[in-house]
């Protein structure tokens, strides 16, 4: 039996490996009262908590098959504690183990195998990339794979939708009774917003470290009430994968002149005044809007309340110049972002679930006034596809992307009209990430799209001289230059379920041929 | 003098990219580029690439040359042939000499009737980069109704002069002077050369404000991000703008009661000093465009 | 018309098409092409490549093509420049 949701994609009310199909209805739905699940939780009286080995973890923890492991993506492409705590699961002859890993990185390429050797048969994730998202789109892996976006993520884990046996804590930094921050050791990340509900809700919490410190540690991140075990390795990752030394704006002349058109529109929006919140993406063309904006806002002295988001050195320029009040960061991208949250008071950290669980009493993206988007597809809907290319596999996944669109006021999407060779807009986006009820506006360089739920929009816009047209035409202006794409055909079997913030199930990715 | 020209960017010809771009990087002119910036090895296929996208690529209204090799070249000539055929708003000619404006306007002219296209339809810009081409610029601009514009090419002309090019450009004080003096005698476009340090946005500020007060009316680009900063620079003042406007509502009124010319401020206003303020206030619009 | 040797033009640059044509015998118009767009155009640039090769009039050809998502009119300019050089 087949299901239509509100954006109508066509869902099977049921999924082997997944379970019974609830349909997206709609981002101001399904908001009555939530129940937080419930934890069970091992009392420690004394003071013991050191493992020996990740060997040791294994026994301790009781870990066996069909089990949910989760593990956090602060690390980035710089991980190794996946690789390891996988490896010695494998060893140990376990099987059908899920894994829950905020965000999967090529760094993660070992999965593949344990995929293949049926070690892995599940994954639950925000964001794919490398050799295991090429893996899941051909149907390696048994169970569908389950993605969230950062805030469903959370919202899962308390619920109790998505229940961890072990959460595995990759920590820069650890006491001896489980105090973790992420800020000191030569493995700092930063901010550890993305594995706080996981510390928090599963069954049992280890911290794998590389810097284990005296009783009490300096800043705590996440507390000693959550952890039960700690296991000190040589490294938890490699400080070059962690985090890049500098992010960069763009110098690609399309990338500026989209940012620049970009904060004519926002200027123009009426946001940009005193109190003005903003969150961007840390890609070259989102950081030449950062600049941009912060141009608009000193020439016009406006106080902005604050940034939100991954943070990057260019919003901690901004924020130490008094742009802004404060920083909120669930992830840091550089070493002047980590410095900064180290550092300063204002600089501050927010969970997963602060940041983007809509089924809490209220986070952070419902005080975004400004939100830049990034996209793969968009169709004439503008629905957003950034969960796979456009021939269906997956590259990558919603991240912050639907949360951050439902909160802010005003939700952007920037982008070059064509990606070699191939138009942005679609007639239907082949995967839906993110629902174009909460897309409001779409930026390319040659010309600009504005949802018509929003004709206050449109009033503004009109007299700026910026190309805004309708996005059916935008789609033939590209079509102009590249020709019309065939379509990929893609197989049967569903090899991944894209989850809305909410639970609710807004579409699924069938296997590439 | 028509067309606003504050911004002639280069663009490689070579370069399918670019190309494709070329239209939406905000410049008042684009010149797609056969000369310098293609090898000797690729001049065939610049030509055809570029005779492709003049016919088939948006380039939004911004005005379209293209920069031949000199007819002293081998190329020169074949590139007339095939580009004029797709007709592009302008060539610009390299070290053009009066003799190759003269060749060029004939061969312009029979290409024209043989397409169909309207007689003068594809206008001429010499580059001014040669002491010959300098001194003898008057004359050369004579030869041709279809000269619209005249770029100054500092890097070949002080090579020429066998003295250095500076970045505060005082060794080239005397042809910047006088490319003015001599395009506006003749009612054209004084270009300006550019600025060659991408990366010294101050300096080209200062170069640009520097050919603006000598009587340049436009200045070429080399790099995209120089076109906004060049167009900010040529921007009137604020003061120009409301002048320009007083000047405009007096013409009205001036025309509603029927009066033929009228005085503002003292000053006796007519036809140049309104067209003038025409011309400031589509600037103007362009200003408020501008980051 | 038919070529005498093999000829290239373009380039592996983003945008573009790298194109070698070889003379074969008989008349057809043999296309290789490898493409980033493959699944979504493929069929479109093999249609333009031998249109092209037709309106120019040659025959007996193989055109080899590495496609960097080129636009149709840098894939007709590329294979007219190697054409006009391999006569």
């Amino acid at each position: 039996m087949k299901l239509i949701n509100k954006i109508n994609r066509e869902l099977p009310e049921y999924i082997d490996g997944y379970g019974r199909v609830k349909p997206y209805d709609g981002i101001r739905t399904n908001l009555e009262y939530k129940i937080r699940k419930q934890v069970s939780v091992r009392c420690e009286p004394s003071k013991n908590k050191l493992l020996e080995s990740i060997k040791e973890v294994v026994e301790k923890c009781g870990i066996k098959n069909g089990m949910t492991l989760s593990f956090h993506h602060h690390l980035r492409n710089g991980d190794y504690v996946v690789n390891m705590v996988m490896d010695e699961i494998a060893k140990n002859g376990i099987k059908d183990i899920k894994v829950a890993i905020s965000s999967i990185f090529p760094v993660h390429a070992p999965l593949v195998q344990h995929m293949e050797n049926g070690v892995v048969t599940g994954i639950y994730t925000n964001y794919m990339s490398g050799a295991v998202a090429k893996a899941v789109s051909k149907g390696k892996l048994h169970y569908p794979a389950v993605m969230h976006t950062h805030g469903g993520r959370a919202r899962a884990i308390e619920c109790g939708d998505l229940n961890i046996d072990v959460a595995f804590i990759a920590s820069p930094c650890c006491d001896t009774y489980g105090n973790i921050n992420g800020v000191d050791g030569k493995s700092a990340c930063g901010s550890l917003g993305y594995a706080i509900p996981d510390a928090m809700y599963a069954d049992i919490t280890v911290a794998i470290t590389d810097n284990i410190v005296e009783y009490p540690a300096g800043s705590i991140e996440i507390s000693q009430e959550y952890v039960d075990y700690i296991v000190h390795v040589d490294a938890i990752g490699d400080p070059k994968g962690i985090v890049s030394g500098t992010t960069r704006i763009t110098n690609d002349p399309v990338g500026l002149k989209i940012a620049k058109m970009t904060a004519k529109i926002i200027e123009a929006s009426g946001l940009l005044k005193d109190g003005f919140s903003f969150q961007t993406g840390a890609g070259g063309t989102s950081l030449a809007v950062a600049a941009y904006v912060k141009e608009i806002m000193k020439s016009k002295n406006i106080k902005g309340s604050f940034a939100a988001g991954g943070i990057t050195g260019y919003l901690v320029e901004m924020f130490e110049e008094g742009l802004f009040k404060s920083l909120f960061d669930v992830q840091c991208f550089d070493l002047r972002a980590i410095e900064s949250y180290k550092n300063n008071r204002l600089h501050q950290g927010m969970s997963a679930s602060m940041y983007g669980n809509p089924h809490n009493k209220g986070c952070v993206v419902n005080h975004l006034d400004v939100m830049i988007l990034g996209a793969t597809e968009i169709d004439i809907d503008f629905n957003v596809n950034v969960t796979t290319g456009s021939d269906g596999t997956i590259m990558g996944g919603s991240g912050g992307h639907s949360d951050t669109a439902a909160g802010a006021k005003l939700a952007i999407v920037v982008t070059q009209l064509t990606r070699s060779r191939l138009p942005i807009i679609v007639d239907k986006v082949m995967t839906a990430t993110t629902p174009g009820e909460s897309v409001d506006v779409l930026i390319t360089e040659r010309g600009i799209a504005v949802n018509p739920r929003r004709q206050d929009l449109l009033e503004k816009f009109r007299d700026l001289n910026l190309r805004v047209m309708t996005i059916q035409q935008l789609k033939e202006i590209a079509e102009g230059m590249t020709g019309i794409p065939e379509k990929t055909e893609q197989e049967e079997k569903i090899v991944a379920v894209v989850e809305y913030r909410d639970g609710t199930v807004i579409d699924i990715v069938r296997k590439v041929r | 003098m028509n067309r606003l020209r504050r911004t002639m960017l280069f663009i490689p010809g070579n370069n399918p990219g670019m190309l494709q771009n070329a239209g939406i990087l905000d410049a008042d002119s684009v010149i797609l580029d056969l000369e310098d910036a293609v090898s000797v090895t690729e001049k065939d296929s610049a030509r055809i690439l570029v005779r492709n996208a003049i016919k088939n690529v948006d380039f939004y209204g911004t005005e379209i040359l293209v920069r031949i090799n000199a007819l002293s070249t081998e190329f020169g000539l074949i590139d007339i042939e095939e580009i004029a055929k797709v007709k592009p708003d302008a060539l610009l000619i390299p070290k053009a000499t009066e003799e190759d404006i003269e060749t060029i306007d004939a061969m312009l002219s029979d290409i024209e009737l043989k397409e169909g296209f309207q007689n003068g339809a594809v206008k001429l810009f010499p580059l001014i980069e040669t002491t010959y081409g300098l001194e003898n610029m008057y004359g050369i601009l004579k030869k041709s109704n279809r000269i619209v514009g005249a770029l100054l090419g500092a890097e070949d002309l002080t090579a020429d002069l066998g003295i250095k090019r500076t970045k505060e450009g005082e060794e080239i004080s005397y042809a910047r002077s006088k490319s003015a003096s001599i395009c506006r005698a003749c009612r054209i476009d004084a270009i300006d050369t550019p600025f060659v340090d991408i990366n010294d946005m101050d300096g080209l500020i200062k170069d640009t404000l520097k050919a603006k007060s000598i009587g340049m009316t436009g200045k070429a680009a080399i790099n995209p991000r120089q076109v906004d900063i060049i167009h900010k620079a040529f921007a009137p003042l604020d003061e120009e703008i409301e002048y320009a406007k007083r000047v405009l509502k007096s013409a009205e009124e001036a025309k509603e009661q029927g009066l033929g010319v009228f005085s503002l401020d003292g000053k006796m206003i007519d036809a140049p000093i309104i067209a003038r303020a025409y011309n400031i206030m589509e600037k103007a619009k362009h200003k408020g465009v501008s980051v | 018309m038919k070529i005498y040797k093999t000829a290239k033009a373009g380039t592996l640059e983003s945008n573009d098409i790298f194109i070698i044509i070889e003379p074969i015998e008989g008349e057809k118009i043999e296309i290789d092409l490898e493409s980033i767009v493959l699944a979504q155009f493929g069929k479109q640039i093999e249609k333009v490549l031998k249109d092209t090769a037709i309106f120019l009039g040659v025959e007996g050809i193989r055109i080899i093509a590495k496609d960097r998502g080129a636009l149709d009119y840098a894939i007709k300019a590329r294979l007219e420049t190697a054409i006009k050089r391999a006569v």
